[in-house]
């Protein structure tokens, strides 16, 4: 059912059976690594390059998801996948032995959330039963792709973010589960000029303030609504900011609020300045620490919202601005709502 | 003595920079431009020479010192070619600088392999 | 654009300039002396030893530069280098060490791409506007000179 301009309330909830994550060596040292399905101890993966690598986190975290579900591969219809490179290169050779038809995405670091609410629905509209929602990103290829090559040297300012090397994929189904999508908002690109390509958290706040708002106008509800509301990749200086802008128009979420760049990285002693970003950061993110957290009931509702950045290269050289895009995904534990 | 002027120029060179960077968020790849059309410019109007005899290598590793020796390579070529100069001077000037830096990062391309970033 | 979102986008940039915590100038200030300091020092040594062994000196600044692009080429190799420089900031930037670091980078990380479209292109990514904008100012400096010297 459509919920005011931008968001949509399932009739029936969207279930999701099972997710799985894995995660480069780094991740795995961070104060969530208990929690993820894979380490990747080497990461390049035993290949011969960073996008290869890339390819094969996405293979491994689909190969841990169909050892998982209690589904077949052939039960799933569609997969919606995504990733930071030029022309969704580790996505594309990622998934191509499985066969499963495929819809590829871009939404820069938002590209998990925007995998999940095409795949609700999708899932909802009935063209599918079963649907897989990943995304990933890799340390070394973005950073080859949107700044430096490795050996490169250069100064990490403390307002810059460390790209996540991980993968994150769910399994979506319209059969029962405890954990569902309930419902989507849709972000707008939300351009407040920034230009700084080493504060992405400045660039993507007012993006997720705007579809933190219209969430709650939609759906007529206000931050109470929720018990955790989580973007994916704004940082300490991100979180900030959205806070503030929050707070000007009269909701403050600070005691529910965290972000996935923040959680998955312990940024004194792993040196990753404001945290961690990159499709890979909500997406291992959720699949590991948020999943986990909702399904153990410490959560009942969460508005998730991975945020992204829309950049590249060629727009920062051509002297544009960064705009940002948020995508809201509302997850709720509902084996626990008769409590 | 002259260690010790080499190690104090270079430096405060270093910091001028440090203090530029974190000024205009310029990116290295147009500080280093920077600094070598600055170092060309201070050659040419007959600072940088000076300079460099006092500072040694304080003044000659930095890129400055490396557009100085692209300007006195151009010099040279003019007196003795006049025009024709012009066009050979500066290569002739940066060859062992940029030779030695494309030749041993070819090579280098062949021992190493990419790391992971540390930090 | 409308006049209130160019003053909103002003606002907010002003305010996240407020908002964004600065690295300590002076203590990257003081790590960049320090490593600057030590390349160029190592430089003089070399200057030195080669002046010593009888060389002119203009021979033995040659080879001072040989010597510190191959040995910032093997640091670069071995991935020390970029730690360096995220420590030191421009102090390993402006030397000529940084110069064949941002040579040698490109040239291992994008061998993957190929020879001649990997390394032989990227090989230039950074260092080939160094070489083309020196290139053009000491043209012009010569074209000054040369007219300077026809006036005189």
């Amino acid at each position: 059912m459509q919920k005011g301009k931008q968001s949509v309330l399932f009739d029936k909830p969207i279930f999701i059976e099972t997710v799985s994550s894995v995660v480069g060596k780094k991740e795995s040292e961070g104060p969530l690594g208990e929690l993820f399905d894979v380490v990747v101890e080497d990461e390049m993966s035993g290949k011969e390059n960073w996008e290869k690598a890339e390819s094969a986190l996405l293979e491994q975290a689909v190969d841990k998801l169909l050892v998982k579900t209690r589904y077949k591969k052939e039960d799933f219809r569609y997969m919606f996948a995504g990733d930071l490179l030029g022309q969704l290169i580790a996505t594309s050779f990622g998934v191509r032995r499985y066969e499963i038809p495929v819809f590829g995405l871009y939404g820069a670091c938002s590209t998990f959330g925007e995998a999940l609410a095409l795949g609700a629905i999708t899932v909802s509209s009935g063209a599918a039963n079963q649907v897989i929602a990943a995304a990933s990103s890799h340390f070394a290829s973005a950073e080859k792709q949107f700044r430096f090559p490795l050996e490169y040297g250069n100064q990490r300012p403390p307002a810059s973010t460390w790209t996540v090397t991980g993968c994150g994929a769910a399994a979506l189904t319209n059969e029962t589960q405890p954990v569902a999508i309930t419902g989507i908002t849709t972000g707008k690109i939300i351009d407040y000029g920034v230009k700084d390509s080493m504060n992405m958290g400045a660039c993507m706040a007012p993006a997720a303030a705007d579809l933190i708002l219209a969430n709650f106008e939609d759906l007529g509800v206000d931050e109470k609504y929720y018990d955790c509301i989580i973007t994916g990749d704004l940082g300490i200086v991100g979180r900030k900011i959205l806070i503030d802008l929050l707070h000007e128009k009269g909701h403050d979420i600070s005691g529910r609020y965290t972000d996935c760049g923040i959680e998955i990285f312990d940024a004194a002693s792993q040196n990753t300045q404001a945290g961690g970003s990159g499709c890979g950061c909500s997406a291992v993110t959720f699949c590991a620490y948020i999943m986990k957290n909702i399904t153990g009931g410490k959560w009942k509702r969460v508005l998730f919202v991975p945020t992204g950045a829309l950049l590249s290269t060629v727009s920062y050289n051509e002297g544009e601005s960064v705009p940002g895009i948020a995508h809201g995904v509302i997850v709720e534990n509902l084996s626990s709502q008769s409590n | 003595m002259e260690f010790i002027k080499a190690f104090i120029v270079g430096g405060l060179i270093c910091v001028l920079v440090q203090i530029l960077m974190e000024k205009t968020k310029l990116m290295p790849g147009r500080i280093m431009v920077l600094l070598v059309c600055s170092g060309v410019v201070l050659g040419a109007v007959g600072l940088y020479e000076p300079f460099q005899e006092f500072a040694g290598a304080g003044a000659s590793v930095p890129l400055l010192g490396f557009g100085n020796v692209l300007w006195k390579g151009i010099k040279t070529a003019v007196d003795e070619e006049g025009v024709l100069g012009l066009f050979k001077g500066g290569f002739t000037a940066c060859a062992v600088g940029v030779s030695a830096a494309l030749l041993f990062g070819y090579i280098a391309s062949w021992i190493f392999k990419p790391h992971m970033k540390k930090k | 654009m409308a006049v209130d979102e160019q003053k909103r986008n002003k606002n907010y940039n002003a305010y996240v300039e407020q908002v964004t915590p600065k690295a300590s100038c002076l203590k990257n200030c003081v790590k960049a002396f320090i490593t600057g300091g030590t390349i160029c020092t190592i430089g003089q040594v070399l200057l030195w030893t080669f002046k010593n062994a009888g060389l002119n000196k203009d021979d033995a600044a040659s080879w001072t530069t040989v010597c510190l692009v191959l040995g910032s080429i093997i640091l670069t190799g071995l991935n020390i280098y970029p730690l360096i420089t995220s420590w030191g900031g421009a102090g390993s930037l402006v030397p000529i060490t940084g110069f064949a670091n941002s040579v040698a980078a490109p040239a291992i990380e994008y061998k993957a791409e190929g020879e001649v479209f990997g390394i032989g292109c990227k090989i230039f990514t950074i260092a080939g506007p160094v070489i083309l904008y020196g290139i053009f100012s000491s043209w012009i400096a010569g074209i000054l000179y040369l007219l300077t010297k026809l006036w005189m």
